[in-house]
């Protein structure tokens, strides 16, 4: 390469929606021939920066620079053209088309104007065994792996681009084994001089295949380190957000007084299901919460899945007040007084176009069964009381819930569940995306419910968070239960070791 | 080994033979050259229109003004020719022009405005036949020596039949319809937005383009289809080929042709064309059945070809599950 400036550099990108800030002032470098792996948790703008360097979004802030020159791709294509391709995670490529055509659409060889079916083939075929795969090109992209169709993705990425690859979250859906061939491929192309950016949670395998890492953090940087010289406790803080440091808590005289001698009135045993989460043992008492901590993807909300029956657990058993009970659907769930406020919020918690005051109404009707409708007047004055009392802002039950902000929806749905009067609340990252007043105003309120003699499951990202109001804190890594953290024992430092914990014994 | 792609199609053609082998046992005159002439020029229309719905369908749309585009196009040739004296040539290509921007112009409301092309062609189908009505509620018959001489021109089989000229622009159209989806970007392209249109946008296929295009083609089809049906009948009449769109769909889905999209063949929607014929056929020889069996019957095999398609689509899932299940 003749000139010295960097593969992809990126400065200052800033992006915000509908005023809230996405991104803010992230640079980003990218050398020939390195691995480059982003990392972050859910919202930290890992997608929207990779959006905005691949041409999906357009940037409010910032410059960015191909092989020195300054480029502002304004769509997929012209990205491609740029010599940036990306390979999405799913959506990449159409299985009812076949391999051959796939690799070659919208850019098929002709001759006399007609696609030349035969040219195609054996371009196809040549392209394909440089990756050293040799399938048939002409059978549908559907009856070949996910791990084939992810390589014949970035065959044609690279193909049509050739400088930068970007891959979201190639590795979500592969075994070990294709995991390994993937990683081979990407490794052939970082010797051929591409820059490979790719977006994973799979620690181990940022660990295997990557030269250097980003870590975002709710839209900011928080750094680029290279790997070799990055112990990964470090590294799991820096996506936690949190430095390395004894912190001790506030409210330990409280933890005291919820006494593990008292016998749970909630228990699972040997609870799990494969591929989702490994058996394990959790009891939950009056007062208290339970927090439950992990990385992305390391089975924290399959284990909340599990607990409200959306996932069926194939192993163990749930006791409820020494009965045994068969929590096979969230309707069974509710029954025996669970409560579940999800993570994603907008696809699996409100529904947009009710009012509040059904959307309140909700999981009181489904508990009553369809056949005793609720009367206005009650619904009228649940909601009443809940906007009341949970400073629900607008106070307007007619209001479509689509309209409220997101700290007020998330109002809304505890509210649902409060209405149900849960023994069991279960919250998957009460708190994310909703603004700082909001936050603490939540965070107390769970501290009320627990002080009320509710037990709660609270599952979150945010470590401060966690250790200012658990007084448990289940940690998970690899869809494995593999702490549990008590009284004093419950500091982001110990939970982040437990966290790291497996890479040591991998290392040795 | 036959892919999983082709099942419909291989089907389709192996209950057209069936069917066809069976009614020649019955009546063996029903094997004879004459028998397939008549069958393409009597369903010489609907083809040219049901290739069309082919590249609407294939594209995962819906195209429901067919049958009114086709009644407007035949009246208003027929007024321009039987009542003002127009040139023939001048009128077809009057209205393939109007058909065409007709149809563009559908695409482009279902590409630009994201209104469902249900929607946007119901709308069509209601403009095109109270259009057709305002020009004229009676039927105009139409005579030009011209028509005359297009009419009287056929090639005579062996065995008497005659392969006119409306049988001859229909499997033109078949041929060039074939080519255009199997051979050309713009048919891939086709295949493509019908398979997903998230997926083909990011892989840079012109969506936008190629969806008016789509129905562009439906729409110039649709007039060409009218004009075969004007020579076919000597005039133009504002109420006829009510519902002819639901027998294109038909022809293509019976032809193997995914009513979600992204799978099928223009040679499928033939085979779809010539089944609907067979069974017409058939009620004209036993002279006993009411013409509406053909409906029946039709009805029969969508829901099978429709049971088959859902059947095609589970199975291949399995498999899949289950190859997954084999890697882990």
């Amino acid at each position: 390469m003749s000139d010295k400036s960097s593969l992809l550099e990126a400065r200052g990108i800033g992006k915000a929606f509908l005023g809230i800030t996405a991104l803010d002032a992230v640079d980003f470098t990218l050398e020939r021939g390195e691995i480059h792996a982003l990392l972050g948790e859910n919202g930290a703008g890992k997608s929207t920066l990779i959006k905005i360097l691949t041409g999906v979004y357009s940037r409010d802030h910032g410059t960015m620079r191909l092989e020195g020159a300054e480029v502002t791709p304004a769509s997929v294509a012209e990205a491609q053209s740029l010599g940036i391709g990306t390979v999405y995670q799913e959506v990449n490529l159409l299985e009812n088309l076949t391999v051959a055509e796939n690799l070659f659409l919208g850019r098929q060889p002709r001759r006399f104007g007609l696609i030349d079916r035969g040219e195609m083939r054996r371009r196809s075929k040549a392209l394909l065994q440089r990756y050293g795969l040799d399938i048939d090109v002409d059978a549908l992209l559907s009856s070949y792996s996910v791990a084939v169709r992810q390589i014949v993705a970035i065959a044609r990425a690279v193909d049509l681009s050739g400088k930068v690859l970007v891959l979201d979250e190639p590795t979500a859906s592969l075994d070990a084994h294709e995991v390994e061939m993937l990683f081979s491929v990407l490794r052939r192309l970082r010797e051929q001089g591409l820059g490979i950016i790719i977006i994973t949670h799979f620690l181990n395998q940022v660990y295997a295949v990557a030269d250097r890492v980003t870590v975002l953090r709710n839209g900011r940087l928080v750094g680029t380190r290279k790997l070799a010289e990055l112990p990964r406790l470090e590294l799991i803080s820096m996506m936690l957000g949190r430095e390395l440091q004894h912190i001790t808590r506030e409210h330990q005289a409280q933890e005291e007084t919820v006494a593990s001698t008292t016998e749970a009135p909630i228990r699972f045993s040997g609870y799990g299901k494969r591929g989702s989460v490994a058996p394990f043992d959790l009891d939950i008492r009056p007062g208290e919460v339970v927090g439950v901590a992990g990385l992305l993807g390391s089975g924290r909300t399959e284990t909340a899945f599990l607990l409200f029956g959306i996932d069926r657990a194939d192993s163990g058993t749930a006791t409820v007040d020494n009965r045994q009970v068969a929590i096979s659907s969230p309707e069974a769930a509710i029954a025996n007084g669970f409560g579940f406020c999800p993570e994603e919020r907008k696809a699996d918690g409100i529904i947009g176009d009710f009012s509040v005051a059904d959307n309140i109404a909700l999981a009181v009707q489904a508990r009553q069964g369809w056949a005793k409708p609720i009367s206005s007047r009650e619904k009228a004055a649940l909601a009443e009381s809940f906007l009341k009392s949970l400073d629900i802002r607008p106070a307007d039950p007619n209001r479509q819930m689509k309209f409220l902000s997101g700290g007020n929806q998330q109002k809304a749905i505890l509210a649902r569940w409060l209405a149900t009067e849960p023994r069991l609340l279960i919250l998957d990252e009460p708190t994310r995306g909703i603004d700082i007043g909001a936050h603490a105003e939540i965070l107390k309120m769970v501290e009320k419910l627990c002080a009320d003699g509710m037990s709660l499951v609270v599952i979150s990202s945010e470590l401060e968070e966690l250790t200012a109001i658990a007084h448990r804190v289940i940690v998970l890594s690899d869809r494995k239960h593999i702490a549990e953290l008590k009284g004093e024992q419950v500091t982001a430092d110990n939970i982040m070791q437990a966290i790291a914990a497996p890479a040591r014994t991998e290392a040795a | 080994m036959i892919h999983t792609r082709n099942l419909p199609f291989v089907t389709t053609l192996g209950i057209f033979v069936i069917a066809y082998a069976l009614c020649v046992l019955q009546f063996p005159n029903m094997l004879s050259t004459r028998v397939i002439g008549n069958l393409l020029t009597d369903n010489a229309f609907l083809g040219i229109a049901a290739v069309g719905m082919t590249f609407v369908i294939l594209s995962g749309g819906i195209d429901l003004s067919i049958g009114s585009v086709i009644a407007f196009t035949s009246v208003f040739v027929a007024v321009l020719v039987g009542s003002l004296g127009v040139h023939p040539l001048v009128a077809f290509a009057a209205v393939l022009v109007i058909s065409t921007l007709f149809g563009s112009l559908m695409g482009a409301m279902i590409r630009y405005l994201g209104i469902p092309p249900f929607v946007v062609t119901l709308a069509g189908m209601f403009l095109a036949r109270g259009a057709a009505y305002l020009i004229s509620t009676e039927s105009v018959p139409i005579s030009h020596e011209m028509i005359d001489a297009i009419q009287g021109f056929y090639f005579r089989f062996p065995g008497g039949g005659r392969l006119t000229a409306l049988a001859m622009l229909m499997l033109l159209v078949f041929i060039v319809g074939a080519f255009i989806a199997g051979r050309t970007r713009f048919g891939a392209n086709v295949y493509a937005i019908g398979g997903s249109q998230q997926s083909a946008e990011l892989m840079g296929v012109p969506v936008g383009s190629t969806t008016v295009g789509i129905y562009a083609l439906s729409g110039f089809l649709s007039g060409l289809a009218g004009i075969a049906y004007t020579l076919y009948t000597s005039s133009g009449y504002s109420l006829a080929t009510v519902g002819v769109e639901l027998d294109a769909i038909a022809a293509v889905v019976i032809g193997g042709t995914l009513l979600t999209g992204g799978v099928g063949l223009v040679a499928g929607t033939f085979i779809g064309i010539l089944i609907q014929g067979l069974i017409q056929t058939y009620i004209v020889f036993d002279g006993t059945l009411s013409s509406w069996w053909t409906k029946i019957v039709i009805g029969i095999l969508l829901f099978v070809f429709i049971v088959l398609q859902r059947g095609i689509i589970w199975y291949s899932n399995r498999r899949l599950a289950e190859g997954r299940l084999k890697e882990i």
